[in-house]
């Protein structure tokens, strides 16, 4: 499984990867979402292999690095480490900075190689299956990817189902792949190729994070400072092993399911531990089995949403959105034929995983201090960077002028969707899916001979369309439970 | 908790059209309203040559979609109003300037101008009075990132004024 990965280049890719990933998830705003659309553009000088180990191991450690700020300044540096705020924080106004810090880092490897361990036996698995599907199971299957998105996604469900349509709506402009007619193109030549994925990437994620900070900087952080970090003791273990593992599980299960991630894996982590905790009113005020659950959580949530992303082409989060988009822009094609044809590339990406948790454990470890130090860089040195940063790479794709335009355009109107409840993660997944959505159902109606009923004689693609009727009835029947 | 309840308090007592509701309402649907009579001017495929269905039938289907689900916000906004958000302060509007800064400068003058440009004018209005570090986020970083680019990745940037000293 490593065998690809001891090559003097790919851990140097890795170790890179990781080191960055700590650093974006420290900053809050950036993250591994932002920052692996940031870095998406640069991948393209690197072999496919190389770009997508560069990518996963932010995704790993950038998922890890958000419990540093959330523990030190009560700021969450990615919205997956949002639940460990709630025990970190107070924890380390106690004095005890070190031990929360310690905790998440363990917790968050035990997590992190808990879900490659659920990705190398479940992604084959589920590839396997995949060669059952025809092209109305993938429409179906796409659709309930979708809809997954309005069930447990961040926000209003409604909202995430416009969000959504909105991207798949983007994939339509250009020359209809059928037809070559163009569509939504206003006599622009340089939109009959279509919307570039990294310009509404970078656009909805990095500059619409620009426009939010510039909303913020009245904003002052508290920092607790941080001695050293310390590994959990004898009894600390012994109180959250089973929370860890708990945890870890409920992460990769919630990661697998189509269009989810970490945030929602914490909080359910985090309120499973504190169910099944025997000091459950500890919770909120420095709770180690707390930390334990909601970072064990968001870690495993990475290896899950690998899942279906390698197995179907289905994005299991915002991030492995941006990783299925740098799949694609390196010609490969996730799905079953990805497992027969390029086993070594997609264990390659496995080894790198793993090794991606063992590395952050380490730089977490006895790096932790120095990352703290990041959050000093104020933003009206670092988003400029950023800026430029983002400019130039995504000018360095296509080397258009328009493509620029189009992420200040996607930058603005990502923070109005967001100041207005919109979330984005769902325009980039209806963009990535867009050409699958439309594709397959077009495909399909013409094996159906335009006989639309025909999709519910197909047993696997009625499964997902029932599975999306109660993806889109849960939170109905949620906020009516909570109302009561 | 009780801020939320006051803020959107504050928003039930506005005109109907001052609304977030409403505006956000409003935009969509407008926009969709134009996409939607824009997919009517699509060309149509021959019906021998037509497989499945014509290149409009989809993106109009999501149009509706789009606009039957803004309906169904708006409409439930009604029972449960959205919070007020804060007055966007300043320094944002003087970021979206210096995005129209930059599109007018890299259109005309130079490609590498207009990020100079951009980075000192947002980080001076975002607090940075310091001239070094000024001139570090608006002439040695974006030097640094040309060389990046141009030396290490081969790209070459559009001509300018500037970049055409280099090239040149």
């Amino acid at each position: 499984m490593m065998a690809p990965l001891f090559s003097s280049k790919l851990l140097i890719v890795l170790i890179f990867g990781t080191l960055f990933g700590l650093i974006l998830g420290v900053l809050p705003g950036l993250g591994p979402t932002t920052g692996g659309a940031l870095i998406l553009p640069f991948t393209m000088t690197l072999d496919p292999l190389s770009a997508i180990v560069l990518l996963t191991s932010i995704y790993c450690a950038g998922t890890y690095g958000g419990a540093i700020t959330a523990v030190l300044i009560n700021t969450p540096g990615t919205p997956a480490a949002a639940a460990t705020c709630l025990d970190g924080y107070p924890l380390a106004q106690k004095g005890e900075a070190g031990r929360a810090l310690g905790m998440a880092t363990v917790s968050s490897t035990v997590g992190g190689i808990f879900s490659v361990i659920v990705l190398v036996f479940f992604a084959p698995v589920l590839a396997q299956l995949a060669y059952e599907f025809g092209q109305p199971e993938y429409f179906a299957l796409a659709i309930f990817g979708l809809t997954m998105l309005a069930s447990i996604g961040e926000g209003s469900p409604i909202k995430n189902l416009i969000a959504g349509a909105f991207g798949i709506l983007i994939s339509t402009i250009g020359k209809d792949f059928m037809t070559s007619i163009d569509r939504f193109t206003y006599g622009i030549n340089e939109l009959s190729v279509g919307i570039g994925f990294i310009p509404v990437v970078v656009g909805l994620f990095a500059i619409s994070e620009m426009l939010t900070q510039s909303t913020l900087l009245d904003q002052v952080f508290k920092r607790v400072a941080l001695k050293a970090v310390k590994l959990p003791s004898i009894d600390d273990y012994k109180k959250t092993w089973k929370t860890i593992l708990r945890s870890s599980g409920i992460g990769s299960f919630i990661g697998v399911l189509p269009a989810e991630g970490g945030t929602v894996a914490s909080l359910i982590g985090y309120s499973e531990a504190k169910r099944f905790s025997k000091e459950p009113e500890e919770f909120g005020k420095g709770s180690i089995e707390g930390i334990a659950g909601a970072e064990a959580a968001n870690n495993a949530a990475t290896g899950g949403a690998m899942v279906p992303t390698l197995a179907l082409g289905i994005p299991g989060s915002a991030t492995t959105a941006v990783i299925l988009t740098g799949l694609i822009i390196h010609g490969v094609r996730p799905g079953p034929d990805l497992f027969r044809e390029q086993p070594d590339f997609l264990y390659g990406i496995f080894g790198a995983m793993l090794i991606a948790n063992v590395l952050f454990f380490i730089f977490g470890f006895f790096g932790a201090k120095l990352f703290a130090r990041i959050t000093l860089v104020p933003n009206k040195i670092l988003w400029p960077m950023i800026f430029a940063v983002s400019v130039c790479g995504t000018y360095s794709l296509s080397q258009s002028i328009i493509d620029v335009w189009i992420m200040l355009f996607f930058g603005v109107l990502g923070f109005f969707m967001r100041r207005f409840g919109f979330s984005v993660v769902p325009v980039i997944i209806g963009l990535i899916l867009g050409e699958l959505v439309e594709g397959t159902l077009r495909q399909s109606l013409v094996i159906f001979d335009g006989n639309w009923l025909m999709f519910l004689t197909r047993p696997i693609a009625l499964t997902f369309f029932i599975l999306s009727l109660i993806a889109l009835a849960f939170p109905l029947l949620r906020s009516k439970k909570q109302k009561k | 908790m009780n801020n939320v309840r006051n803020k959107k308090r504050a928003n039930k007592s506005l005109p109907f059209f001052f609304k977030d509701e409403f505006k956000v309402f409003f935009v969509i649907i407008f926009v969709s309203t134009i996409l939607l009579v824009t997919t009517f001017t699509f060309d149509k495929v021959p019906p021998i040559l037509n497989r499945g269905i014509q290149p409009a039938t989809f993106p109009k289907g999501l149009l509706v979609l789009i606009m039957f689900l803004t309906a169904v916000i708006y409409y439930l906004s009604f029972k449960n109003p959205w919070k007020k958000e804060k007055k966007l302060p300043k320094p944002f509007f003087l970021t979206i300037l210096s995005f129209i800064l930059f599109i007018i400068i890299s259109k005309t003058l130079d490609f590498f101008l207009a990020i100079s440009v951009l980075s000192i004018f947002v980080s001076y209005n975002w607090g940075e009075k310091r001239i070094f570090y000024l001139l570090l986020v608006g002439i040695l970083f974006p030097l640094v990132v040309f060389i990046f680019f141009e030396m290490i990745l081969g790209l070459r940037f559009p001509p300018g004024i500037i970049t055409n000293l280099y090239y040149y």
